[in-house]
């Protein structure tokens, strides 16, 4: 991964970062600057949005252990969108699931977000 | 070197029946080997420059009275070769003190007068007179009349000699290179006319024979099982001895290799053979080497002959140590076995001594370095006969003559086997440098190698990621990223499921279920974010196992092919 995109929408404010391509050790710095932009406007939910990623391997889960784990710590909620079945699967055998709400796609996760 | 002659070599000056009758006394001529060069080509005797002059009619007796002249034999240090060379004219042996084996025998044969026969400043004859038939001594004419006559005589007679030996020069040179053709066509006659066809091996052979001819041979003999065994020899010696050898050496290894299938076993049984037959001063040098083309395997044994080099994926290249006394030298002599596995991308060369040992023309050799960088350079096998060729020929020149024959026998296997079509059961083999980014290359062959193979999209996906993280681990663990020590991934078509063991060079056997990571632990900074790999691939597969064999850590991974087949515990919890 190594663009990103940041824009937040809907109310209560969703923080979209839009990964793509790879989510693994290449990814990290990436990854760090994206959520470093996605907390600018303080967003109680921040959206993972998968829809573009092709491959997440072991070292791209710890990195969303990382977010996740910075996330909470700040107080906001980790949302999910766009992972494949493959992935959701990881997602769940590794429960991050638990964790992070899983939406299929970003509209739905911002209307999630505004439901709750 | 004139004077010398006589001291090396045997003497051969021979003396004839004489060859005239005249009423001034019976003659005789004898040629003396003129000089070292002029001795039979194969500079041991002197033989060839034997004249023997015979009677022009066998009707011509000798007349009464006539002295045979004795079939001398000069010994080559006997002093009146060199008196007969110094002095000039008529020498009277009657009054001659000289301690000479040869003068005794003339004496005793009843000659008076010899008459060396000088040209060039070569002895290359004498003519040998007995008593005159007259009852008066030789007159001051008659021996002026001999001296004239020696005068003419001696370089007439170096001129029949000097064609003589020509004759003889040219009809050995004709025997020697009829010799080359036989031995030639015997040699030929047992290398293989066609190479083995082994799924995920490529073989190539190169055999260039000196014109004198060595004994190079190489084979490939099946073995019931469905092995190959390599061999690789060199006869001592050249020519025809050393191919008739060769051949003997040939047909015992094909009739005991099926039978003993050991290397070890069957270089020792060759040898006792060998030992009964084999002319003392020859022996044979082979290498026997057991092949296993779907494991790459190698089981091997030697008897004195070159070690072979194996280049790895990366270039590095290591030789498979092993060693034996040569066969034919002293039976009962046993061979210890060694084995190796051939990784897939990786070469082995065997090769003959001609290469090593060829000199340049100031007198250095080949040796092992300059051929185990070629075999570094060389990825294929049609590489490195080209190379070992022209770099060969850059380091001896253009005129240099090829000392003993060269046998060049590549075998690499190969990185990605033809799909279903290979070894049983392998649906591809390749190995990956250590390098962060590699597991993706894997996972995507191993992708592409599984696409017909009967697994739903899920299963792939899943295999894909175990794979990923198993080509990972190898090479940031087992292999601490060093980019020159490959990771060997194998994809095998089991009958119910699909395996691919991943390999490599150094790990150690995780505990497979030992760490779970926990969730909630890693955000509480109580455990490290990481540390999923081993977690996924078991989640991911139906089952995993590792194994470490000759330091190799491999890890295999099986996805069974009905999707409803109990995957394991944590898998089957997942309602996706």
């Amino acid at each position: 991964m190594s663009t990103y995109e940041v824009d937040v929408r809907g109310e209560p404010p969703v923080a979209v970062m839009t990964l793509e391509g790879r989510i693994d050790r290449d990814a990290m710095t990436s990854l760090t600057l994206a959520y470093e932009a996605a907390v600018v406007a303080d967003p109680p939910v921040i959206l993972l949005d998968f829809g573009d990623v092709e491959y997440i391997n072991s070292t791209g889960i710890a990195l969303i252990v990382g977010v996740l784990g910075r996330a909470r710590a700040e107080g906001r909620r980790v949302f999910a969108s766009g992972l494949t079945d493959h992935y959701e699967r990881i997602f769940t055998i590794t429960k991050l699931s638990d964790f992070i709400q899983i939406y299929s796609d970003v509209d739905s996760a911002v209307d999630g977000a505004a439901a709750h | 070197m004139a004077s010398s002659v006589e001291v090396d070599r045997e003497g051969s000056a021979v003396a004839q029946p004489p060859t005239t009758t005249s009423s001034s006394g019976g003659g005789s001529v004898a040629a003396v080997p003129a000089s070292a060069d002029e001795a039979s080509p194969d500079g041991r005797r002197g033989l060839t420059s034997r004249l023997r002059r015979r009677p022009s009619t066998p009707t011509v007796q000798p007349a009464p009275g006539v002295v045979t002249g004795p079939d001398l034999d000069i010994a080559p240090n006997d002093p009146i070769l060199g008196y007969f060379h110094e002095t000039p004219g008529v020498v009277d042996i009657r009054t001659l003190t000289l301690e000479s084996p040869a003068l005794d025998q003339m004496r005793d044969a009843g000659v008076v007068l010899v008459v060396p026969l000088v040209t060039s400043g070569e002895l290359v004859g004498l003519l040998q007179l007995g008593p005159r038939l007259s009852e008066r001594d030789y007159s001051k004419d008659d021996r002026q009349l001999l001296e004239s006559l020696a005068r003419y005589a001696a370089p007439a007679l170096r001129l029949g000699q000097l064609v003589r030996q020509q004759e003889s020069e040219a009809r050995s040179r004709e025997r020697f290179e009829q010799e080359l053709k036989v031995a030639q066509l015997i040699q030929q006659q047992f290398l293989p006319k066609v190479l083995p066809d082994l799924p995920t091996w490529h073989i190539s052979a190169f055999y260039r024979p000196a014109r004198t001819v060595g004994g190079d041979f190489y084979d490939f003999i099946s073995l019931p099982d469905g092995r190959v065994m390599v061999v690789t020899g060199d006869v001592t010696d050249k020519g025809v001895p050393a191919a008739l050898v060769m051949s003997s050496t040939h047909a015992l290894l094909r009739e005991t290799g099926p039978r003993l299938k050991s290397p070890s076993a069957v270089l020792a049984r060759v040898n006792d053979l060998l030992c009964e037959d084999i002319p003392a001063h020859m022996f044979v040098t082979c290498l026997a080497m057991v092949l296993d083309p779907p494991t790459g395997r190698v089981d091997f044994a030697n008897a004195g002959h070159n070690l072979p080099y194996v280049r790895g994926v990366d270039g590095t290249v290591r030789e498979l140590h092993a060693t034996g006394m040569p066969l034919g030298l002293m039976p009962g002599m046993t061979y210890d076995q060694y084995d190796a596995v051939i990784a897939p991308g990786e070469q082995l060369l065997l090769y003959s001594d001609g290469l090593t040992e060829q000199h340049d023309g100031s007198g250095e050799m080949f040796g092992f370095g300059r051929t185990a960088d070629v075999v570094a350079r060389a990825r294929t096998g049609d590489e490195l006969t080209d190379l070992c060729v022209t770099e060969l020929a850059r380091f001896t020149g253009p005129d240099v003559e090829q000392e003993d024959d060269i046998t060049l026998v590549a075998l690499r296997r190969t990185e990605g086997a033809a799909h279903g079509a290979s070894a049983p059961g392998v649906i591809t083999a390749f190995s990956l440098p250590s390098e962060p980014g590699n597991e993706r290359e894997a996972l995507a062959r191993v992708a592409e190698a599984v696409a017909d193979f009967g697994l739903t999209e899920d299963q792939v996906d899943r295999l894909k990621t175990a794979v990923a993280e198993a080509t990972m681990n190898a090479i940031e663990h087992g292999n601490a990223n060093r980019s020159e020590v490959p990771v060997d991934v194998t994809v095998y078509d089991e009958d119910t499921q699909v395996a691919v063991t991943v390999t490599d060079h150094g790990g150690s056997l995780g505990e497979v279920g030992a760490t779970h990571p926990d969730l909630e632990l890693k955000l509480a900074g109580l455990q490290t974010p990481r540390g999923w790999g081993l977690f996924l691939i078991e989640n991911m597969v139906d089952e995993v196992d590792q194994s470490m064999e000759d330091g190799r850590h491999t890890v295999r991974l099986v996805m069974y092919r009905d999707p409803d087949a109990p995957t394991t515990e944590e898998g089957s919890d997942v309602d996706v």
